[in-house]
């Protein structure tokens, strides 16, 4: 057993390494090139999609959107970004100096380094030079990019933290609450695809789609995905930290100036980040939609080709999140953290049990049709139970509902210490004066009271 | 190492980015402090007085972060299962079945116990 493992083992370290072959041998002009490339993409792309989203929502909700500054308003974000930084400063007297400093470059600068993991293109030619369109890939490729996606979360926790003012401490505590829960699910929705590709490297990933993208296959991972991602990047309608009618602005609430734009520098760069992921991991990444990769002997997928592609996706991916902020009201949080623990984690596990047992009886040689007859008496078997108690469940809430509507006690509008008006429908017990000042009864007090007022001043 | 030696570079451009940013928007911005200005936000009232060392965190917070660390060590046992499932077979399924059991337990306990309710 010992020396089968150490065996496989071994295979296993030879297989990473030509997984990813093909990286860490450009020359360093090369690397300067591709991370100056990703900085500067990632920083128009803020600048776009910031610009973009605003003209969206504003044609979804029959507005005209910015229209001012530049070209049809198309400069209107780097307006914003340059009269942000030609604001005060402030430090607040209850904030931790150095901590309240450091939280925004510490959320803004893990943003940037999800994308050099993310394979843009194929191999491309730059000035003579073959090399591939990524920074650099490696074995654990998706765990490093999880890594650093979490590490942005330190961000938001300690510039709710150290203002040393309620409401960004709450809003801290919850973007932190909401991100590590998402951060669970969609974690878990990646082993899937991981289980069908065999690697962990983004490249190799991509590789393994070249015959069908595993957003079909895998489509439940892809949507588990879809909705942690959304929740991962605080976005609407999971924008919980920054409710403001609960919160003020959340964690950013004592935060004016450039720290505050880099706040949401970093939330628009994670909104791409998890945008490239899901088309690196489901959408078939750089690889040419169908009909279009049929196309001449796939030279739609080769040489800078790939990288249209590639965009193209992700500002689907990105129209996507903009339409949701369109269209669906914020969650509740009671409601929000519901449906991340008790359905997409319990659904994700499940999930995995399922995808593992069918690739493990296709690798035991069991055929197509077993499997299927096999899966559809457990799904119809699962649907007929959950059905079933699901119209228990609700009979049974029901009745409880029924017996507390009975149960309902005469209305008292002094019950909570507080006078309080009746609600439709229900009968003031003892009629309340709608009178300003005290009550008749109680004069003699108030005297006392006010002449004491008087005494004291 | 020649494989992640390349992220530094995207490190220090992102650091360099933020950190000259922070820096000459504290220098050439306005600076007109007052005291109304320094003070917490808090709906325009006097702030309230904050415990030194940030004061209690609500347990609620505590409890979701203990079961994301149960999950994620899940997650990081999950991992390499996935990307070496064909090798491992039956073995190696029965083995991540169990242990998915073993973790779904006491999920379930703490559900049913409430630990799972927010509001």
């Amino acid at each position: 057993m010992t020396t089968r493992l150490a065996d496989q083992l071994g295979r296993a370290e030879i297989q990473a390494v030509e997984q990813v072959e093909g990286f860490g041998a450009d020359p360093w002009w090369i690397i300067a090139l591709k991370c100056l490339g990703i900085f500067v993409l990632l920083l128009l792309m803020t600048l776009f999609v910031i610009v973009f989203e605003r003209k969206v929502v504003a044609r979804m909700q029959h507005r005209i959107g910015p229209n001012r500054v530049g070209p049809k308003g198309w400069l209107q974000s780097l307006a914003d970004g340059v009269k942000l930084m030609l604001k005060e400063d402030i430090v607040p007297k209850a904030a931790d100096r150095v901590v309240y400093i450091l939280a925004p470059i510490i959320s803004a600068v893990p943003a940037f380094l999800v994308f050099g993991l993310i394979p843009l293109g194929p191999e491309v030619s730059i000035f003579g030079e073959t090399t591939r369109l990524q920074l650099t890939d490696t074995p654990v490729a998706v765990l490093l990019i999880l890594a650093i996606a979490s590490s942005g979360v330190y961000g938001l926790m300690l510039a709710g933290w150290s203002s040393g003012s309620p409401y960004p401490l709450l809003g801290g505590l919850r973007s932190s609450a909401q991100v590590i829960s998402y951060e669970l699910a969609m974690s878990l929705s990646f082993v899937a695809v991981f289980l069908f590709a065999g690697t962990m490297s983004t490249s190799g990933i991509v590789e393994s789609q070249e015959r069908i993208w595993y957003a079909l296959i895998l489509a439940p991972s892809f949507v588990v995905y879809m909705v942690s991602m959304v929740g991962e990047t605080n976005r609407a309608p999971f924008d919980l930290p920054e409710a403001e009618g609960e919160l003020v602005a959340g964690f950013g609430t004592e935060y004016s100036s450039i720290k505050y734009a880099m706040f949401f520098l970093a939330e628009y760069i994670n909104m791409i980040n998890v945008s490239a992921l899901a088309t690196t991991l489901f959408l078939g990444g750089w690889r040419a939609p169908w009909p279009l990769s049929a196309i001449g002997d796939g030279m739609f997928n080769e040489g800078w080709w790939p990288l249209l592609w590639f965009l193209a996706k992700v500002l689907v991916l990105l129209f996507v999140f903009i339409w949701l902020r369109g269209t669906l009201p914020r969650f509740r949080y009671d409601q929000f953290m519901k449906l991340g623990w008790k359905v997409l984690i319990p659904f994700s596990l499940a999930w995995i049990v399922l995808v593992g047992g069918l690739r493990l009886a296709m690798n035991e040689g069991v055929t197509r049709q077993q499997i299927f007859l096999v899966v559809g008496i457990a799904l119809a078997v699962f649907m007929v139970i959950s059905f079933i108690s699901s119209w228990i469940g609700e009979r049974v809430r029901d009745d409880e509902e029924e017996s507390e509507d009975a149960a309902e006690k005469p209305f008292d509008p002094f019950a909570g210490g507080h006078p309080v008006p009746p609600l439709p429908g229900q009968q003031g017990s003892t009629p309340v004066a709608a009178t300003v000042g005290p009550p008749a009864g109680s004069d003699h007090t108030d005297e006392s009271d006010s002449s004491e007022e008087g005494t004291r001043a | 190492m020649d494989l992640y030696a390349p992220m530094i570079g995207l490190i220090i451009l992102g650091a360099v980015f933020a950190v000259f940013s922070v820096v000459v928007s504290t220098v050439i911005g306005p600076k007109r402090y007052n005291r109304a200005r320094l003070d917490s936000y808090e709906c325009g009232i006097e702030p309230t007085p904050q415990p030194v060392g940030g004061g209690r965190i609500p347990i609620k917070y505590y409890l979701t972060a203990m079961t994301f660390i149960i999950f994620d060590i899940e997650i990081i046992f999950l991992y390499p299962w996935a990307v070496r499932f064909d090798h491992l077979g039956v073995f190696g399924f029965v083995a991540m079945v169990t242990f998915l059991f073993l973790i779904t337990v006491p999920f379930v306990y703490e559900w049913r116990r409430g630990g799972l309710e927010w509001d």
